[in-house]
This record gives structure tokens, sequence and C-alpha cells, in this order.
């Protein structure tokens, strides 16, 4: 199993659910991503596509510098 | 300075040509060389091939000789790079020539490959090839009417090409008498019909009124031909009289075969446009082969290459690099055969796409013959 990170801070355009979903694309199941995003919508939003996907959320969280981290298991 | 440009697209063109003009006193004395690397003698406009899909262009006027575009003192060669040894400073080619450098810029582009989407390829058209292109006008024009389905994969160059496809494929139904017996259906893979929020806000209440229906979250998963149905991640099913694909892209296999980047990306330094890693000092990346998270589209090969060109002319004249790339982009937005807008953004400013309009699709068709300048580094 193993992590990676995308950094989709200041990204507009794809953005940062489009970043990740063409990441989750070279994941193995099982595998982790932790989404870098400074779009205050990806809180929202991954966990909509996650859900209706069916992947796994792990967590979400905003640090002190406004970026949100926001972790995602492939599990199909 | 021995300076290799390994590509012979957008990118390394207009970095070649701008770098070219500025350090022209250090070639003429041997100073500075610049050689440049293609895998092909032609260099192709490739936002003409929406209208060559529309009928309203013909692949030959996209097309110019590569040497053609090149400042002089550029020494040109058409011979594809096959290996990459960025620790010893050299590439290996086609050819089995080797060329040396002291600084690389690796500006391979990106491919469209429908066939990572199971019956994609054989099931649909597309506009990302000058054959591809004309496939498509042929389909388009023998329509007589159905559902004309638009599905988009992931990641794909030319971010605006699903909203300028649909519209331009409406106005082309409308003219031909076909509206009422034609269905659009527009999908796309998040949760509303563009990745950029405010060009999101402005098309959507537009297919409303033109009345294109669109279903968002939607991922294509596969296509199936025998019951001419495109399937989604998300579970979804969408009949289809006619297919129209924004196919999924990779970067170029040289890339990947070398190790430099997973899918054929390279991870680079979003302010400086080096590659990352150890062997990144020397080697800078533009255009569609970088991983940033940024459109993958002529205007941002074009303002990287200029951002690059300038600081490697200013590490020459004076030591140092004068700027840091903005992330900055400019994408026309066609709305159908005679009007358009535009989206400009960078890392920090969202774009605020205005009401389309024909003045802003005359200043496009005279871009797209004015694109040649560009490519020269003068515009």
């Amino acid at each position: 199993m193993s992590e990676r990170v995308v950094d989709a801070r200041g990204s507009f355009c794809p953005g940062p659910l489009m970043e990740l979903i063409s990441n989750m694309k070279m994941m193995q199941v099982g595998d982790t991503l932790e989404l870098l995003s400074t779009d205050a919508g990806s809180a929202a939003d991954v966990p909509e596509w996650v859900k209706k996907v069916g992947h796994e959320m792990v967590d979400t969280e905003q640090d002190g510098e406004g970026t949100w981290h926001i972790r995602v298991r492939k599990a199909k | 300075m021995r300076i290799l440009v390994v590509g012979g697209g957008m990118g390394g063109t207009i970095f070649a040509n701008h770098l070219a003009r500025r350090i022209h006193h250090e070639m003429k004395t041997g100073k500075a060389r610049i050689t440049m690397l293609s895998a092909s003698h032609e260099h192709v406009y490739q936002p003409g091939w929406l209208y060559v899909a529309m009928g309203r262009a013909t692949p030959d006027e996209l097309v110019r000789e590569q040497q053609s575009l090149l400042e002089p003192g550029i020494e040109f060669h058409v011979d594809p790079v096959e290996e990459f040894h960025l620790a010893e400073n050299h590439v290996k080619c086609k050819s089995g020539k080797v060329h040396e450098y002291d600084l690389i810029v690796i500006s391979t582009g990106s491919r469209p490959l429908p066939e990572k989407i199971p019956g994609l390829k054989e099931n649909s058209i597309n506009c990302y090839t000058a054959e591809n292109a004309v496939e498509f006008f042929k389909q388009l024009s023998g329509f007589k009417g159905g559902r004309i389905v638009v599905t988009v994969g992931l990641p794909h160059k030319c971010p605006m090409i699903p909203l300028e496809i649909t519209f331009a494929m409406y106005d082309f139904i409308k003219d031909r008498g076909l509206l009422d017996k034609t269905e659009f259906y527009y999908t796309y893979p998040i949760g509303r019909v563009h990745s950029l929020e405010n060009v999101a806000k402005w098309a959507a209440p537009e297919f409303d009124r033109m009345g294109v229906k669109y279903e968002t979250l939607f991922n294509m998963k596969e296509v199936d031909g025998k019951n001419a149905q495109v399937l989604s991640e998300e579970g979804g099913a969408v009949k289809y009289d006619l297919l129209v694909a924004v196919p999924p892209h990779k970067g170029q296999e040289v890339i990947e075969k070398n190790g430099l980047g997973e899918n054929g990306w390279i991870p680079t330094n979003r302010s400086s446009l080096h590659m990352e890693g150890e062997h990144g000092k020397n080697v800078l990346v533009l255009g569609d082969t970088t991983n940033l998270p940024i459109s993958k589209a002529g205007s941002t090969a074009h303002f990287e290459a200029e951002t690059a060109a300038e600081n490697v002319a200013a590490v020459i004249k004076m030591g140092r690099p004068v700027r840091s790339y903005d992330g900055k982009v400019f994408c026309f937005i066609e709305a159908g055969k005679d009007r358009a807008t535009y989206a400009m953004f960078d890392y920090k400013t969202p774009p605020q796409p205005k009401a389309p309009t024909g003045a802003v699709h005359a200043f496009k068709m005279s871009y797209n013959k004015l694109y040649w300048a560009t490519a020269r580094g003068l515009l």
C-alpha cells in the first residue's frame, strides 16, 4: 500500500477534484491519497464524489495556513 | 552554454525563439548554442482541429514546417530522443546520435489515449488529431438526428473543449435544421459542467437555454458499443446515437520509459519550472509535460516558455533568474459559430468570464492566423 500527495493548491483548472480523480486512476486498491487544496469547495465536493463512486474518506482537516488536507483511500 | 530543447511543439518553439532573440549576441559569438530535437518536421496548431471537425478549416491550414518557424541560429534536427541520461547531461536520439547539454528543456507534450477506456476508441469520435477531426466532420455531417452524448476522460488537454464542442455542434445541427430531431446530452467528471466554477456558472444557464441536458459526476468507465451506451464509474449509463469523446491523455511514452514521470508527467516546480529531484537543477519542463495542477493548454505552454526563456537569458547575462511562473493561463471559449468569451487566471486569481460576444470570436479567429507569430516568439 502506498500513499501519494497531490498538491492542488492554487489550481482553478482542472481543479483539486479533477486532479484527485486523475491520480486515483493511477493508484492500486488500498492506496491512499492526500489532496492539498486551497479551494474550500474541495471539503464538500471531494467527499460527494468519493461516496458516489464507492471509495473511502479517511479524514479532512484544514491547517493554519488555510490549506485543506483531504485523505482518500481507493476502495475499488 | 549548450541549451537543448526536446520537443518542437508550442512550448519548445516559443521558448527557443524567445531565448534566441534575447541571446542573439551570445549565440553569434559562440558563447551560447540552442539545439532543438523533434519527432516531426511539422508544427501543428492543435486548437484548429475544433474548426476542422466543424468543416470550417482544413488540416493543411494548421501546419507549418518547423524549421521555417525557428530563429536563425537555432540548430534543428528531426530525431526524437529515446534515452535521457540526466546524470551525465546528455540524451541519445533514435538515430543513435548523442547530444550533450548544459541545460535541457523538455516539452514533449501529451497524447490522447481513447484506448484506455474499453470500447471508447471504436465507438466514439474526437477532434484530437487531424485524422480524427476529419472523421468527426464526416460523421457529424452525416448525422440525421438522435442523441449526441459528450463524454469526458481525465486528464485531458484543452480544458475548454467539452464546452466548445457542445456549443459548436449545437450551431452545426441548428444550421442544418435538425434541432428538433436532436438531443444533446453533456456529461462531466465533477459536480458542475466545467472545472472552473465561474465558467460553469455561465455555461449551465446557456445549456438550459439551448435545451442541452447534462449529467455531472460522470466519469466514463467503458463504452458498450453493442447497446450504444456509455457507463460511468459512478454507476450511470447513458444511451447515445453519436458519442463525442474527450479522451483521457498521457504524457509521451519516452518520458515514462526513462522513468522521468508517472504517466509521462514530469514532477515540476510550479514557480521555477525546474524538474523536481536530484538532477533537476539544469532541467526545465514546459507545457503538457509537467505534472502541475494547471490546464494542459497551449497558453500554459506559451506563458511558461516566455518565463523560462527570460530566466535562462538572465542567467546567461546576469547570473540569476529574474521571475517566477505565476500560473498564468488564458483560454478562449468558443460559444458557438459566432460568439466567444475567455477565461484568464493564475495560481491566485480565478477567472471572471464575461458574456460571449462576436468581437471576442472575431479576435479568436484572428488569433488562429496570428498564432504563427506567437510560435516565432513575436506575439
